[in-house]
């Protein structure tokens, strides 16, 4: 397959950047929620029309009701998300909980999935205990109790957890917390008793719950997949989520390079536009190649992943490494060839960095996944 | 071309491979005379490399997708990768090295009359002509259009004088293809392309020993040197037109900084990490942090080079990217040969002792610091994209 958009691709690449750019656009949701304080940190009218756009229920196969699009479609749209630092359920729902839900029985399924397609509901994961991405460490215990089970224990970093009609929660069925067996994926709906959210505003403006589960009955049908072998669907979980995290980062890089790069054609100082100052012109330059670069391996892992390769896991540490550093460049060199407006509210550039912050630090930071690629290359 | 019939042309490449190339010649590359380079004086290492080379002529495979009728195999751009991929899947060595393939080719190819391609573009496909590039100047290194080397007009042939630096191989090769000014009121226009024979009197190299302790490189002087303006009906001297060589000598340093990209880094797909594991016995762990940021540049650099390469066979690629590749791919080479010299401790720092071939890792690594440097230095590669792809202003 080569590595650029076929006709398909490229349509919906234009449809999701005019829609982005109009609809999602940072002074129509990021700002406007914001300054209001919103309590879930994004707009529903959007994720409304998000369905209406087809692009809620994208990851989902055909036969469930979706689009049954692959990785790279919905990488698509998170570049503009990205890009336009929409906030938007978008890859908590239909990406991350879309893609375990898919691993679960007819059941499971037909419950949880239409309301995901069409917008009226939104779903989170919950995978984090502590301040740090360590997915293979899960110590959240689910034992056995009557016919279901018996959730304890917490969960960190749950985005747009207290929004969520459903959380997808990864937990202990069995072991100890370092195993890779005994993890069961649980689907805990919001109003089950015993669990509790602490919900707090990130930097970038957006949700996130530290959720307690103190003792929450579940029935036995709220596993997804299998009992105890819960680990497979989180690794794919953790994949379509990290690639697409990359992607979303993709966007924000761009979106903070083509501002910056506008801004230093206008800008003039000592007599002269500040972009005609090789300083900044190779600066600029090192950035564009670092962004073009972190993009190519950001599709390549998405074609990878569509393709069912082998290699997908390794090039999804690839690109979310990669991209963490290329983005975090975009958005430093983005705020210093600012200057001091660069440091204001009233700019826009400041929240590339504020969005890329916590981006980096969801589902594994550059040094976790570079650490992830030297393991899987073996050393 | 449907997917099946690419499988087919697959199958049969397989085959064909199977049978055409000996095993002593899929082994990787470690010297220079494991490639061979062709030309008047060239001789085969061993019977393997001679074979693997006349059957590749034979088949069109030294320039295969090139016209049949000069000398190639006519493959479309899908059928290429194909053979590359098949090729690298068995670790084939190339069958050829040359600058005729890699540098005048392509510009005889959209710049040369029928006739030349005729005579020239057959030549170099079998091999006949070892081609050097007369290009930089003492005076002339990045700012290529300040060269002084003249060519004064006699009517039927010009009289060359001059000196050229920095000409890969000058002392092995059999011809060259050279930029000489013949006009000194015009800077841009008045730079002809042209192509003559190193045996030609007045013509005399001289090599320069670089920091590594060999020498690709020399220094090439022309003393009253006489170009014909024509080798035959059809056949000029010169690519392009008189005064305008300076067009073809654009497109072809597009054509170079592709290369040097792709020779550098572009087809490293696995990580380096491993490798240095198994070299230095045991990682420092900051040393295995460095590994571990430097493999994630280089993979994904990997997946931009496979980007860059579709996008240009269906002509989507931004015109300047191969400046982007060159300037990335040179700068991630300089920083793979620093973390082997630093992986490989003592024993990488022997410049003569057998387990090292040579001092292999250290002149290695002293040569990759000319990747910046050759072929327009990564400041100019950063110039070039400012201004073509950012469009920056000014200056």
């Amino acid at each position: 397959m080569p590595l650029y958009y076929d006709d398909d691709q490229v349509m919906l690449a234009e449809t999701a950047n005019q829609f982005m750019g109009e609809e999602g656009s940072i002074k129509n949701q990021l700002r406007h929620w914001r300054d209001r304080n919103c309590k879930d940190g994004f707009g529903h009218g959007l994720w409304k029309q998000f369905a209406e756009m087809g692009f809620t229920g994208m990851l989902v196969g055909e036969e469930d009701g979706g689009l049954g699009m692959g990785q790279v479609e919905a990488n698509i749209v998170l570049e503009e998300i990205g890009r336009n630092l929409t906030p938007s359920p978008f890859l908590s729902s239909s990406v991350l909980a879309a893609t375990a839900l898919k691993h679960g029985s007819n059941d499971v399924r037909g419950r949880w999935l239409p309301d995901l397609i069409s917008g009226d509901k939104v779903y989170a994961v919950a995978i984090d205990e502590g301040v740090k991405h360590r997915p293979e460490r899960i110590a959240c215990k689910a034992e056995k109790s009557g016919n279901g089970f018996r959730l304890t224990g917490k969960k960190d970093f749950v985005v747009y957890g207290a929004s969520s009609e459903m959380i997808v929660v990864a937990a202990r069925t069995s072991g100890s917390d370092g195993d890779a067996d005994g993890v069961t994926l649980f689907a805990v709906p919001q109003d089950a008793a015993g669990m509790s959210h602490d919900s707090v505003r990130l930097v970038d403006s957006s949700m996130a719950s530290h959720i307690t589960f103190d003792g929450v009955e579940l029935d036995g049908d709220a596993v997804i997949g299998e009992v105890d072998g819960g680990r497979e669907v989180l690794n794919a979980m953790l994949m379509a989520g990290r690639i697409g995290t990359a992607a979303e980062g993709v966007g924000v890089a761009r979106g903070a390079m083509d501002m910056t790069v506008d801004y230093i054609k206008q800008r003039k100082q000592f007599g002269k536009l500040i972009g005609e100052f090789q300083a900044l012109q190779h600066r600029a330059a090192h950035l564009y190649s670092e962004v073009e670069i972190a993009r190519a391996v950001t599709i390549k892992a998405a074609q990878l992943l569509d393709g069912g390769s082998e290699k997908a896991d390794l090039m999804a540490s690839v690109a979310k490494a990669k991209v963490a550093k290329v983005a975090g460049l975009a958005v430093r060199e983005g705020v210093q060839m600012h200057g001091g407006i660069g440091m204001t509210d009233e700019y826009d550039i400041g929240l590339y960095m504020k969005r890329d912050r916590a981006l980096q630090e969801f589902l594994g930071d550059q040094y976790y996944h570079a650490n992830r690629v030297a393991e899987l290359s073996g050393y | 071309m449907s997917d099946s019939d690419l499988d087919a042309f697959r199958a049969e490449t397989r085959a064909w491979l199977e049978a055409n190339c000996p095993p002593e010649m899929r082994e990787p590359v470690r010297d220079e005379d494991d490639v061979y380079w062709g030309g008047r004086n060239a001789k085969f290492k061993n019977d393997a490399q001679k074979a693997w080379f006349e059957a590749c002529v034979a088949k069109g495979y030294t320039v295969p997708a090139w016209p049949k009728e000069y000398g190639g195999a006519g493959l479309s751009p899908a059928e290429a990768k194909v053979l590359r991929e098949e090729m690298s899947r068995i670790g084939a060595r190339p069958p050829l090295s040359s600058f005729g393939i890699w540098m005048l080719g392509p510009a005889l190819l959209h710049f040369g009359t029928e006739g030349q391609k005729q005579r020239f573009l057959n030549e170099i496909a079998r091999g006949e002509i070892r081609w050097c590039q007369g290009y930089s100047e003492p005076g002339s290194g990045s700012d290529l259009v300040s060269l002084q080397t003249y060519g004064e007009d006699k009517g039927d042939h010009w009289v060359v004088n001059g000196q050229k630096i920095w000409t890969s191989y000058a002392d092995k090769a059999d011809w060259i293809f050279c930029l000489v000014r013949t006009d000194k009121e015009n800077k841009y226009q008045g730079i002809t392309f042209m192509l003559y024979d190193m045996a030609s009197a007045g013509v005399s190299t001289k090599p320069i020993l670089l920091i590594s302790g060999s020498s690709p490189f020399c220094e090439t002087f022309f003393d009253d040197v006489k170009v014909p303006k024509s080798y035959g009906e059809d056949v000029p001297a010169y690519v392009g037109q008189v005064n305008r060589g300076w067009d073809v000598a654009k497109y072809l340093l597009g054509h170079e900084r592709e290369m040097i990209s792709g020779a550098d880094g572009g087809d490293r797909t696995s990580a380096i990490g491993a490798a240095m594991l198994r070299l230095s016995g045991e990682l420092d762990p900051v040393l295995r942090a460095e590994l571990a940021q430097f493999d994630v540049d280089a993979l994904a650099y990997a997946a931009m080079g496979e980007k860059f390469l579709d996008e240009i066979k269906v002509g989507k690629a931004h015109p300047a990217q191969p400046n982007m590749m060159k300037y990335a791919g040179t700068e991630l080479n300089k920083r793979r040969h620093e973390l082997m010299m630093a992986a490989g401790g003592t024993r990488a720092l022997e410049w003569d002792s057998e387990e090292t071939g040579g001092g292999k890792p250290s002149r290695n690594w002293l040569r990759t610091k000319a990747n910046s440097i050759e072929g327009g230095t990564s400041e100019v590669m950063l110039n070039v994209i400012s201004k073509r792809i950012l469009d920056l202003p000014g200056a």
